[in-house]
C-alpha cells in the first residue's frame, strides 16, 4: 500500500461516513539536531515519524483525526473517525462553510538542496560545533553553545476534489552563542542569530555561516557588554539590523495579517488582529517605503514550498504595497468567509496536526539605502541588532523587543556599545515612522513560530534589511 | 506499517524489546534506556461561539538513548513494528559511534520502585467528541449572548520505561482542561481549569465566570504606567510560576550560573511555598530517564530549598536526580512543570484543581463581576489603591538571571480604590523582575486555595491562589 493509497483510503472513508469534503496527508518526518556546549557535544537527537492525518467537513463542522499507522484498515478508521468528530461539532454549529474554488492538482515538488544535510557525516557536523564553541569558550565566554537542526519532510496529499500531490522539503540551519555571566545579569551574543539562521535548503547554508570565524568576536562582545553602559531611556531615532527587523515583521505584520486571527478564530489563545477587513486595500499600515510580500516561492527561504497543506500552489502576493495594507494570509475556508478569492497559506507541522493559517515568507522588498548610508544620515540615535526578547499584545499592536547589542549613533557615526537595549511601540505608528530602508535584504528563517491548540511549531521566512525609525521609545527596564 | 495496537504488545514489551535489540547489536555492555508512550489527545476548539476546530490524535513515541564506548546519542520514532524498532536502534547506535566522547555521561537509573499516581480516569481517557462538545455547549450557553471562544481538552497517556540497568516502570494518566473567554465590545473575561477528570470540568460554571468578568471589564480607561500594588488572579499567577520554573528552578541553568536560585537563602516572602507535584495528575510517575517522580519542595516559607534536576544536571551539581528528565533536557534543562504555590488555607491532600462546593475554577465563593470569588475578594478588600489583574500574556525574558520579564495584561484589569474595583482599565505592558516581585516583604496576602491552570502542553499545570503584591512595574499603556 503506497502513501497515496493510504491517504485516498482515509478520504474515501470520510466521504462514506458522511463528509462532503475530505483531505488527508501522509507525512514522513525526519529530524536531527545536535547541540554543543563549551567544546563538547551536549545532545544529539534523531527522530523519525510516519503517520496520517485526515480532515473531514460534515455539514458546517470540521473534524480531524490522526493515526501513526498506514494500513488500509487504520486509514479507513481514521477517515471515519474524522467524520464522527466533525459531526460532533454540529452540537455547537456555526455558519455554513464553503471553500474557495480550487483546481485539482496532480503534482510533485521538491525544494532545492545542494548538500543533503542528513548525508553529511555526523562527525563533520559535530566537529563544526565543537570547534566553534571551543573558540568562543577559549575567548572568555562563560557559556559557549552551538546548535544545528535538520528537517527532512516528505508528504503525500489527497483531497476529495482530486488533488494528489507529493512534496519533499529539506530544511536546515544552525548558529552559535556566547554568554558571559555577571554577578546580577547575563549577556549573550549570537551568530548569526540566537539559535541560528535557517532555510529550505541544504547543508550549504550552515557552511556559509562561517560559525567558527565569528566565535571569538561574539565572545569578546558578550564579555564587553557586562560592563558597557546601559541603553539610555527616552525617545530617539532607532536603526534596526536586518535580523531584528525580521522578527519585527514576523510579530507585527505577519501575525497581524493572518486571516484566522482577523476573523476571531484565534481569539482565546493567539489573539485577534487590529486589522479590520473593511479597510483591506485602503488602510495605511506604514510609510511608503514599506512593501511587504507573502512569497512562498523564494528559493531557499524557510517559508517556501510548492503547495500548501490544502493543495494550493505557492503564489507570490502583496501584503503591504507602498505602505497600504492589501493582502492577507488565508486558507480556503477563511478566504471564503472573508469573500476573498485566494488561500494558499495553510500548513500543519506534522501528520498529527490540523492544517491552519500560517505565515510563509512574509518580508520586505528592498529599500533604496544601505546601512552605512542610514548611519551616516543619523545625528542622534541607537543601532540595535540581534533579537534577545520579544513580546506583543493579543491584537498585534503594542510590542516590546530586546536586542543583544546596541551602539550609540552620533553625528553619522557608530559610537560606543550599549547593553540591555529595548524598544517599544505601537505597530502601525512604528511602521509609519520608517524613513530609511536598506537594499541589503537577508531572508531570515524563524523555525519556532508557535500557534494553535494543540500547539504547532511553524517554519517561516522573513526577508528583511536594516531600516531607520524615527522617535521610538527605547531603554525600557524593570 | 503496523501500530502498537495491531501488534498486541504493551508499551513495556516494546521498551524491553528495544533494550534487547541494543544488546543484540552492540553487545551486553551497551547502556540503553527506552521510553514508550502512547498518547491520545483530543481538543475541541471554539470561537465566535461555535466549534471551528475539532481534533483527535493518537500517537506512539519511542525514545531511545544509548551510551556505547563512552559516547552518547538519542533517537526517537513512531514506528513500533519490528523493522521500525530495528531501524531506530541501528541509527541511534550509528550516531553514538560517530559522536565525540561524553565524559559527563551520568549513567543509568538503577532499579528503583515507581509508584503509580493512581489518577487514571477511564471516562476521560476514552471521552468521545460529544462529551467535549457538551461542555463547549454549556460554556457558550452560560455566557448569555456574549461571544465565546476557547477549548475543551482531554488526554490520556500510557507509557513504560526500561533500561539495561534493570529499571522498569509503567504508568497511565489522564487529564482534562477547559479554557474559555467571553467577549463584549473591547473586553474579555477568562476562566480556566485543569483537572484529572473530565467530569470535574463544568463548562457552565466556567462560562458564567468568564461572562461576569467580561461584562465588568467593559469600557476600560487608560491609566498612566508606573508602579501599582496588585492583586493577581490565578491565571496571572500561573505565568509567574511558569517563568520561575523554566528559568529559576531549572537545574541546568542553576549549574551554569544563569539562575537566581540560591538554595538555603530566604529569597522570597515567607508567604511563598512552592512545590512541584508531578504525583498529582497529568504527569507520568517516572521521567524520561526512569527516575521515579515525587513531590519536590522548591521554596519553603520563602527560603529556596531546591532546584529540579535530571541525571546530567544532578551530576554537574553533585546531587541526585529529582526525576525531571525530559526530551531536550540536555539542551533546555530540567523543568518542574507541575508547580503549586500553596494557598493560605489548609493544604488538601495532593492539592486539587480548585473545585469544591463553589464550583471548579472559582476559587470559592459567588460570582459577582470583577471580583469573581471570595478568595480574591478577601485580597482586594484591604487594598487602598491598586490594580486587580486577571491574566498575563506573551511574557518573555529580558535577562534570565535576574528574571526580568516583559509582558502584557490580558482578559481584564481593574482599578481598585478603598477595597472596591471602581472601573475597568485598559491593558498595560509591564517589565518586572519576578523574584523581586515575590521577595521578602513583597507579598501582602494570598488566597486560601490554589486553582489549577492548564499548561499549553497537556501533562503540565500551574497552580496558585490569587496573590496580593506590594508593587508591580507597569512600563507602558495601551497607547505605547
Amino acid at each position: 500500500m503506497t502513501e497515496f493509497d493510504a491517504a485516498a483510503a482515509a478520504v474515501q472513508a470520510a466521504l462514506d461516513a458522511g463528509a462532503r469534503y475530505a483531505d488527508a496527508r501522509v507525512m514522513h518526518l525526519r529530524y536531527e539536531s545536535m547541540s554543543a556546549r563549551n567544546g563538547a557535544i551536549e545532545e544529539l537527537t534523531q527522530d523519525e515519524s510516519l503517520g496520517l492525518g485526515v480532515r473531514a467537513l460534515v455539514g458546517s463542522g470540521w473534524g480531524f483525526h490522526a493515526v501513526p499507522e498506514l494500513s488500509d484498515a487504520a486509514a479507513r478508521a481514521a477517515g471515519r473517525r474524522a467524520a464522527e468528530v466533525a459531526a460532533a461539532s454540529a452540537r455547537v454549529a456555526g455558519p455554513p462553510i464553503t471553500l474557495t474554488p480550487a483546481e485539482p492538482v496532480v503534482a510533485s515538488w521538491a525544494s532545492d538542496c545542494a548538500v543533503d544535510p542528513l548525508g553529511v557525516p555526523l562527525s563533520d557536523k559535530g566537529d563544526l560545533l565543537v570547534r566553534a564553541t571551543e573558540a568562543a569558550r577559549g575567548q572568555g565566554a562563560d557559556l559557549a553553545q552551538g546548535l544545528y537542526q535538520v528537517w527532512d519532510t516528505r508528504k503525500w496529499f489527497v483531497s476529495s476534489e482530486g488533488h494528489r500531490i507529493d512534496q519533499h522539503i529539506r530544511e536546515c540551519g544552525g548558529g552559535i552563542s556566547a554568554t558571559s555571566i555577571g554577578e546580577h545579569e547575563t549577556q549573550r551574543r549570537s551568530w548569526p542569530s540566537y539559535r541560528g539562521q535557517y532555510g529550505t535548503t541544504g547543508w550549504e547554508l550552515v557552511e556559509s555561516l562561517d560559525l567558527t570565524e565569528h566565535a571569538a568576536r561574539i565572545a569578546d562582545e558578550s564579555r564587553a557588554l557586562l560592563t558597557a553602559p546601559e541603553c539610555p531611556a527616552g525617545e530617539t531615532d532607532l536603526i534596526l539590523g536586518d535580523e531584528q527587523l525580521a522578527l519585527q515583521i514576523h510579530e507585527s505584520v505577519g501575525h497581524a495579517i493572518e486571516l484566522d486571527r482577523i476573523l476571531g478564530w484565534e481569539a482565546a489563545f493567539a489573539g485577534t488582529s487590529w486589522l479590520d477587513l473593511a479597510r483591506l486595500g485602503s488602510l495605511r499600515y506604514g510609510s511608503e517605503l514599506m512593501n511587504v510580500t507573502i512569497d512562498p516561492t523564494i528559493p531557499g527561504a524557510l517559508g517556501s514550498f510548492g503547495f500548501d497543506d490544502e493543495g494550493s500552489p505557492a503564489v507570490k502576493r502583496d501584503a503591504v504595497r507602498e505602505g497600504r495594507w492589501v493582502g492577507v494570509l488565508a486558507g480556503r475556508d477563511s478566504a471564503a468567509v472573508a469573500g476573498l478569492g485566494y488561500g494558499g497559506s495553510v500548513r500543519a507541522d506534522g501528520w498529527a496536526r490540523l492544517p491552519m493559517v500560517r505565515m510563509t515568507n512574509v518580508g520586505l522588498e528592498p529599500g533604496p539605502h544601505t546601512l552605512d548610508e542610514i548611519i551616516a544620515a543619523t545625528d542622534d540615535g541607537v543601532l540595535m541588532d540581534v533579537n534577545r526578547s520579544w513580546s506583543i499584545d493579543d491584537r498585534r499592536l503594542n510590542f516590546q523587543f530586546g536586542c543583544e547589542i546596541a551602539w550609540e549613533v552620533r553625528n553619522g557615526r557608530r559610537g560606543r556599545m550599549l547593553r540591555n537595549p529595548t524598544y517599544t511601540g505601537i505597530g502601525p505608528l512604528f511602521w509609519r515612522s520608517m524613513d530609511m530602508l536598506s537594499s541589503e535584504i537577508v531572508p531570515w528563517g524563524t523555525p519556532n513560530c508557535g500557534k494553535g491548540q494543540p500547539g504547532q511549531i511553524g517554519h517561516t521566512g522573513h526577508p528583511a534589511a536594516p531600516a531607520r525609525f524615527r522617535g521610538v521609545r527605547v531603554g525600557v527596564r524593570a | 506499517m503496523t501500530g502498537l495496537r495491531e501488534t498486541g504488545a504493551t508499551e513495556l514489551d516494546v521498551a524491553a524489546r528495544v533494550v534487547e535489540l541494543v544488546h543484540e547489536v552492540a553487545g551486553p555492555t551497551a547502556e540503553a534506556e527506552v521510553t514508550v508512550v502512547r498518547h491520545d489527545l483530543a481538543l475541541t476548539r471554539f470561537a465566535n461561539s461555535f466549534i471551528h476546530q475539532n481534533v483527535a490524535e493518537s500517537q506512539v513515541t519511542v525514545r531511545l538513548r544509548v551510551h556505547v564506548d563512552g559516547r552518547t546519542a538519542a533517537g526517537g520514532g513512531s514506528l513500533v513494528d519490528p523493522d521500525g524498532l530495528r531501524a531506530l536502534v541501528g541509527r541511534t547506535l550509528a550516531a553514538a559511534r560517530l559522536c565525540p566522547p561524553d565524559p559527563a555521561w551520568p549513567g543509568l537509573t538503577p532499579p528503583s520502585a515507581v509508584r503509580s499516581n493512581g489518577l487514571l480516569d477511564e471516562a476521560t481517557a476514552y471521552a468521545e467528541p460529544a462529551a467535549r462538545a457538551e461542555r463547549v455547549r454549556a460554556f457558550v450557553d452560560a455566557v448569555g449572548g456574549l461571544e465565546a471562544a476557547g477549548y475543551c481538552r482531554t488526554s490520556y497517556r500510557s507509557g513504560a520505561f526500561a533500561n539495561s540497568a534493570g529499571q522498569a516502570a509503567q504508568g497511565r494518566t489522564t487529564e482534562a482542561a477547559m479554557d474559555g473567554i467571553a467577549r463584549t465590545a473591547g473586553a474579555d473575561g477568562v476562566a480556566r481549569l485543569c483537572a484529572g477528570r473530565l467530569d470535574e470540568v463544568d463548562g457552565s460554571v466556567l462560562g458564567v465566570r468568564a461572562a461576569a468578568k467580561a461584562r465588568a471589564a467593559a469600557d476600560p480607561v487608560e491609566l498612566p504606567p508606573g508602579r501599582y500594588e496588585v492583586v493577581l488572579e490565578p491565571a496571572a499567577v500561573a505565568d509567574l510560576l511558569q517563568n520561575l520554573a523554566w528559568y529559576g528552578f531549572n537545574g541546568k541553568r542553576h549549574v551554569e550560573g544563569q539562575s537566581f536560585a540560591r538554595p538555603g537563602t530566604a529569597q522570597f516572602d515567607p508567604a511563598v511555598t512552592l512545590v512541584d507535584d508531578p504525583t498529582y495528575g497529568g504527569a507520568m510517575p517516572f521521567d524520561l530517564e526512569g527516575t521515579p517522580r515525587a513531590a519536590l519542595t522548591l521554596v519553603e516559607a520563602g527560603t529556596t530549598r531546591a532546584v529540579a534536576h535530571d541525571r546530567r544536571s544532578a551530576a554537574g551539581a553533585g546531587t541526585a536526580s529529582t526525576g525531571h528528565g525530559a526530551p531536550g533536557g540536555a539542551t533546555f534543562g530540567p523543568i518542574p512543570r507541575n508547580l503549586r504555590m500553596a494557598g493560605a488555607g489548609p493544604a488538601t491532600a495532593g492539592g486539587g484543581p480548585g473545585g469544591g462546593a463553589a464550583g471548579p475554577g472559582s476559587g470559592g465563593g459567588p460570582v459577582a463581576g470583577a471580583v469573581a470569588d471570595a478568595d480574591t475578594a478577601a485580597l482586594v478588600a484591604p487594598m487602598a489603591r491598586g490594580l486587580l489583574v486577571s491574566d498575563f500574556w506573551y511574557t518573555r525574558v529580558l535577562d534570565p538571571k535576574s528574571l526580568v520579564i516583559t509582558g502584557l495584561t490580558r482578559n481584564g484589569v481593574w482599578l481598585v480604590e478603598d477595597g472596591v474595583p471602581v472601573r475597568a482599565v485598559r491593558n498595560f505592558r509591564f517589565t518586572e523582575a519576578y523574584p523581586r516581585a515575590l521577595g521578602p516583604g513583597a507579598v501582602l496576602g494570598l488566597g486560601r486555595r490554589p486553582v489549577r491552570q492548564p499548561d499549553r502542553l497537556d501533562g503540565g499545570w500551574w497552580e496558585g491562589p490569587p496573590l496580593r503584591l506590594a508593587s508591580w512595574n507597569f512600563t507602558g499603556g495601551a497607547s505605547g
